[in-house]
C-alpha cells in the first residue's frame, strides 16, 4: 500500500507500479482539474507540485512520490491567482489554466515580484492552445493587486 | 408569428440556400457605445469554475463501470488488410467487445491514409485495450500512396469539381497594366492541437443514446449520430459543457464517438473513446496546405487592372475545398480576376476547418503579392491598398451591410508610421520592419438559433439554449445581453448550455458566427421576458404599459414611481416568465462580412535566419463589441496561433510513406509565452445597423487571417527578401535572403 499526502490529505492506496499520478489523481480521487493534454510531458496541462515545486504529473510515477507534499488546483483553489487569472481574462477554453496556475504558484512564491522575463521563463513549459499568454503575463505580473 | 423565408445559409464560406423558420424581429438596435452591460469589459461568468479545474470536461467525466475503447489505425497510408486475429484481441485480459472492419461503417479494412480506423476494442481500462490491440497482429499488403498535390490534379485525383471564378477579362486586365507580378507561394499543413484531444463518452439510456462529447457543434453531432444509428434525433442526447478547445477540428462526430457509442450498445456500459495526442495530431484533422500560383496587374498608379490564381488544396481524402481563393476575389476592387482551385484527395490524413479556413491561407498568397506588386510600383502599401478599396462585393456587385475597412486603415496609420523609427534599430545582423496585411471574411451569422429565458419569483433569470462554449467567453456575452435588456446587473443571470435535451437549437461554434447568431436570439427572448413583467406590474399598479421600462433591477415608471423587479416577480409564487427568442434572418441583397489590418513589427537576423516578431497591432471592425474584454482575447489568442503558423508549425509527412512525423507536441512547434510580441488591439466597435437587432459579427476567425502576410512584408521590409512560403524557418529565410542577394547581383550585372 502506498501513502499519498495531497492537499493536506492522506490518501492510502493500492497502486501498480506504473501507474502515473496525474491517474491517480483523476481517476483513482477524482481530482480532475489536474489535467492531461499530452500524456508524455509535453505540455505542462498536468502539472502539481510535489513539495512546492512544479512537476508534470503525467510522467511521474505514483511510487516515486514518496513523502513529498502533493498540492493540486483543487489545493490552490484560494489561491489570488485565481482571482488575478479571472480578473485579466488569463484563461479562454480552460484546459491548460489549471497547470497554468500551479505553475504560477511556485513562481509567485519563491520570487513575490517577478519581472516580465521571469514569468516568460517559469511559464514557459505550460503550453495554451488558445494564446491566452499576454493575460497570463498580465496575471502573474499583478497577482497581488 | 413563425415565417417560412428562403434564404442563404453561409458557414466559413459555404453557402446553402434553405428554408428556415424565423420570427418576427421588431427590437431596435441599441445605440453605439458601451451601454450599461453590453460593452463593458466583463469577467468571464465561468472563469473561476475554469480556473479551479471545477470545470467538468468530456475529459472528466467518469462513469459507473465505464469501459475504455482503443482504435486500431492504420501504419500505413494506403494498405490492404490480408490477415487481422480479433479472436485473440478478444480472448484477452478485461476485454469486453471488440469491433472489426465489418461492424462499422468508420472502420476498413483498406485503409486510404494513415490512422485511418480499422478495429476497436473496449475494456477495463485504457491499458488493457491498447495492449489487447497487440494481439491483433495484422498483416498488411501495402500500396502506393497519392501524396504528391500536384500529381493528383493532373490524375484528376479530386475531392470536389475545380471550382472557377471568371470575372470581366482577366487577359485584357493584363494588357492594360504598366506592372505585372507574379509568384507561386506555399503554405504548410497545420495541426489544431486543442489541449483536450477529441473525445466522447457514450452510454445507452434503454432506447437513447447519451453522449458527453468535446464538440463545437452539439446539433450536427446529434443528427449525425442519430442517422448513423437509425434513431430518431432526439433518441440522441449530446451534453457538452465544457470543452477544451477546437479550432474547427470539433466540428462532426468523429470515429470516436461512433466507436464508443457502438461499443457501448454491445457492452450495455459507457464506454469512453478519447484519442491519444498522438492519434489527435494524426487523424482529428489539419489546415490544408496549399499551393498557390498568382498574378497581379496594376497601372503606374496602384489601380488593379487583373488578378489570377491557381489555387492547389492538399485536401488528404477526405474534406472540403475551403475558399482559398476567396480573398482575391473579394479583399479588393479589381474588374478582372480568374481564379481555379483545385482540392486534391491524396493518401494522407483528412482536413477539417481550423479558423477562417481557406481565407488564412489565400490572404498569405495575395497580401504578400500585393507588397511586391507595391514595391515594384514604389508606392506605399497602405496606399496601394486604399487605392484599391472595395466599395462592395467585387463577385456579385451586392453592397455591404457595413464595412469600416477605411477606418482601420486611418489607425493602422499611427502603427505604420513607427516603421522609420523601427527600421533605425537595426543593429549589426538584426535587420528590423514593419508589414502590413488586411483582411476580409465571413462571420455574419445568420438564423436558426433560439433561446429560452425564465424569470422566477426571485427575479432571476436563466438563459437556457443548448449551445456550447468553446473557449471564446460564449456564456458571458449571452449573460450580457440578456443583462442588458432585462435592466438587471449580470451576477442575476445564469446561462445553462450543452445539452440537447434541455434547450433550444444553436448555431455551431464556428465561422465567427456564434455571437452574431445567438446574440439576437437571447435578446429577443429577454425582450420578451421583459414584456411580460410590464404587463405584469401594469396590472398590479394600475399604470399603462407604455409609461412602464425595466432599469437598474427595478420596474419604473414615466411619473417616476420605482418598484423593485422582485416586487413584482414575487407575485409569481411558483409560477414563472417564460420568454423565446429567434435570429432574424440576415437582410437579403447584401454581404455580411468582417474587416481588418494588422501592422507587425520584426527583427531578423540575418547572419542566422531567426526571426522576432516584436510587436503586431491589430485594428478589426466586426461591429458591435459585447465584451471588450474577451474581444481583446480573442484577437490576441489568433495572433499568436497565427504567429505559430508563420515560424514555427508545420506537420512533417514522410514523402515516401506519407506517414506524420510530427506526432507530439514537442515535435509539433505550437508557440510558447516566450514567443508572444506586444499586442495592440483596437476594435471599430461600430454597430452593423442592417445585421437584426444587436449588430454585432464575430471575430473568433478575423484575427489569425492577416498576420503571417504581415510578418513576411516586414520581413522584406527589413531584408529586402521575399520570403514564399510557410513556416518561415532559418533555412527557409537564409534561402531567400540569399535569392535576394542573387537577384541584386544580376541586377546590378545587368546593363542600364
Amino acid at each position: 500500500m502506498l501513502e499519498l499526502t495531497i492537499n493536506g490529505g492522506v490518501h492510502t492506496l493500492d497502486l501498480p507500479v506504473d501507474r502515473p499520478l496525474a491517474y491517480v489523481l483523476r481517476e483513482d480521487l477524482g481530482l480532475t482539474g489536474t489535467k492531461i493534454a499530452c500524456g508524455e510531458g509535453h505540455c505542462g496541462a498536468c502539472t502539481v507540485l510535489l513539495d512546492g515545486i512544479p512537476t508534470l504529473s503525467c510522467i511521474t510515477l505514483a511510487h516515486t512520490v514518496g513523502e513529498r507534499e502533493v498540492t493540486t488546483i483543487e489545493g490552490l483553489r484560494e489561491h489570488p491567482l485565481v482571482d488575478a487569472f479571472v480578473r485579466t481574462d488569463a484563461l479562454q477554453c480552460g484546459f491548460c489554466t489549471p497547470g497554468q496556475i500551479v505553475s504560477a504558484s511556485a513562481l509567485v512564491a519563491a520570487n513575490p515580484s517577478p519581472t516580465r522575463d521571469e514569468v516568460r521563463h517559469a511559464m514557459a513549459g505550460n503550453l495554451c492552445r488558445c494564446g491566452a499568454y499576454p493575460k497570463i503575463e498580465e496575471a502573474i505580473l499583478t497577482w497581488r493587486d | 408569428m413563425a415565417r417560412l423565408i428562403r434564404t442563404e445559409k453561409e458557414v466559413e464560406g459555404r453557402f446553402t440556400e434553405q428554408w428556415i423558420v424565423v420570427e418576427e424581429d421588431a427590437l431596435d438596435q441599441w445605440p453605439a457605445g458601451p451601454r450599461t452591460v453590453v460593452g463593458q469589459p466583463t469577467r468571464r461568468v465561468d472563469g473561476v469554475e475554469r480556473a479551479t479545474g471545477a470545470a467538468v470536461y468530456t475529459a472528466d467525466v467518469q462513469l459507473p463501470g465505464m469501459l475504455h475503447a482503443a482504435v486500431l489505425r492504420s501504419p500505413h497510408a494506403r494498405a490492404r488488410l490480408v490477415r487481422l486475429d480479433l479472436d485473440a484481441v478478444r480472448a484477452a485480459p478485461g476485454v469486453r467487445a471488440v469491433i472489426g472492419p465489418d461492424d462499422l461503417d468508420v472502420l476498413t479494412s483498406e485503409p486510404c491514409y494513415e490512422g485511418h480506423g480499422v478495429a476497436a476494442v473496449a475494456a477495463d481500462s485504457f491499458e488493457a485495450a491498447r495492449a489487447a490491440l497487440e494481439l491483433a497482429a495484422p498483416e498488411w499488403e501495402v500500396l502506393e500512396p497519392l501524396l504528391d498535390p500536384e500529381e493528383a490534379v493532373r490524375r484528376e485525383s479530386l475531392l470536389a469539381e475545380p471550382r472557377r471564378h471568371d470575372r470581366g477579362d482577366f487577359d485584357r486586365g493584363l494588357a492594360a497594366a504598366d506592372v505585372v507580378v507574379q509568384a507561386e507561394y506555399r503554405t504548410q499543413t497545420l495541426l489544431h492541437n486543442p489541449l483536450e484531444t477529441h473525445q466522447s463518452v457514450c452510454h445507452w439510456e434503454g432506447d437513447t443514446l447519451v453522449l458527453y462529447t468535446s464538440t463545437q457543434n452539439i446539433w450536427g453531432v446529434r443528427d449525425e449520430v442519430a442517422d448513423a444509428f437509425g434513431l430518431p434525433h432526439d433518441g440522441v442526447r449530446v451534453i457538452c459543457r465544457f470543452m477544451g478547445g477546437g479550432f474547427g477540428a470539433k466540428n462532426d462526430a468523429g470515429d470516436y464517438t461512433l466507436v464508443a457509442a457502438e461499443l457501448a450498445r454491445r457492452t450495455g456500459r459507457p464506454v469512453r473513446c478519447a484519442l491519444t495526442r498522438r492519434e489527435e495530431n494524426v487523424v482529428s484533422g489539419n489546415r490544408n496546405a496549399t499551393i498557390q500560383r498568382l498574378t497581379a496587374a496594376a497601372r503606374s498608379d496602384g489601380t488593379l487592372t487583373a488578378l489570377g490564381g491557381e489555387f492547389v488544396s492538399a485536401l488528404g481524402w477526405d474534406g472540403w475545398l475551403g475558399p482559398t481563393a476567396g480573398p482575391m476575389q473579394m479583399l479588393y476592387a479589381c474588374a478582372n480576376v480568374r481564379t481555379v482551385e483545385y482540392g486534391a484527395k491524396l493518401n494522407l490524413p483528412p482536413m477539417a476547418a481550423f479558423r477562417a479556413p481557406g481565407f488564412v491561407e489565400g490572404t498569405f498568397g495575395l497580401e504578400c503579392l500585393l507588397d511586391e506588386l507595391a514595391a515594384r510600383l514604389e508606392l506605399d502599401p497602405l496606399e496601394l491598398r486604399r487605392r484599391n478599396h472595395a466599395d462592395s462585393d467585387g463577385t456579385d456587385d451586392r453592397p455591404y451591410t457595413s464595412k469600416n475597412l477605411m477606418e482601420c486603415y486611418r489607425r493602422a496609420e499611427t502603427h505604420w508610421e513607427r516603421r522609420h523609427e523601427v527600421r533605425a534599430r537595426s543593429e549589426g545582423p538584426w535587420k528590423r520592419g514593419v508589414g502590413m496585411a488586411s483582411q476580409i471574411w465571413y462571420g455574419g451569422g445568420g438564423p436558426p438559433s433560439y433561446a429560452w429565458i425564465r424569470v422566477g419569483s426571485d427575479g432571476r433569470a436563466v438563459v437556457v439554449t443548448a449551445m456550447q462554449d468553446i473557449g471564446t467567453g460564449t456564456r458571458t456575452a449571452m449573460a450580457q445581453i440578456a443583462a442588458e435588456e432585462l435592466g438587471v446587473p449580470l451576477e442575476h443571470v445564469r446561462v445553462e448550455i450543452g445539452d440537447s435535451a434541455r434547450g433550444p437549437y444553436s448555431v455551431i461554434s464556428g465561422g465567427s458566427s456564434t455571437t452574431p447568431s445567438m446574440g439576437p436570439a437571447v435578446r429577443s427572448a429577454a425582450a420578451d421576458v421583459k414584456r411580460q413583467i410590464l404587463e405584469i406590474a401594469a396590472q398590479r399598479f394600475h399604470l399603462e404599459e407604455r409609461v412602464l421600462d425595466l432599469k437598474g433591477g427595478n420596474v419604473v415608471s414615466a411619473d417616476g414611481g420605482s418598484w423593485s423587479l422582485e416586487e413584482v416577480t414575487g407575485l409569481l409564487e411558483d409560477a414563472q416568465i417564460l420568454g423565446k427568442g429567434a435570429r432574424g434572418p440576415n437582410p437579403t441583397g447584401m454581404r455580411v462580412m468582417t474587416f481588418g489590418a494588422q501592422v507587425a513589427e520584426v527583427a531578423v537576423d540575418v547572419e542566422t535566419g531567426e526571426v522576432r516578431v516584436e510587436r503586431v497591432a491589430a485594428i478589426h471592425d466586426v461591429g458591435r463589441i459585447v465584451n471588450p474584454l474577451g474581444a481583446s482575447s480573442q484577437v490576441e489568442g489568433g495572433i499568436i496561433q497565427a504567429i505559430g503558423h508563420a515560424l514555427s508549425e508545420e506537420r512533417l509527412d514522410d514523402p515516401a510513406t506519407g506517414l506524420v512525423l510530427t506526432q507530439t507536441l514537442d515535435a509539433y512547434k505550437v508557440p510558447t509565452i516566450a514567443d508572444v510580441p506586444e499586442i495592440v488591439t483596437e476594435l471599430v466597435d461600430v454597430p452593423d445597423e442592417h445585421l437584426t437587432n444587436l449588430g454585432s459579427k464575430g471575430l473568433g476567425e478575423p484575427p489569425i487571417i492577416p498576420t503571417a502576410a504581415a510578418i513576411a512584408n516586414a520581413i522584406r521590409d527589413a531584408t529586402g527578401a521575399d520570403v514564399r512560403s510557410l513556416p518561415i524557418t532559418r533555412e527557409e529565410l537564409l534561402h531567400a535572403l540569399e535569392a535576394a542577394r542573387e537577384q541584386e547581383r544580376r541586377g546590378a550585372a545587368a546593363p542600364a
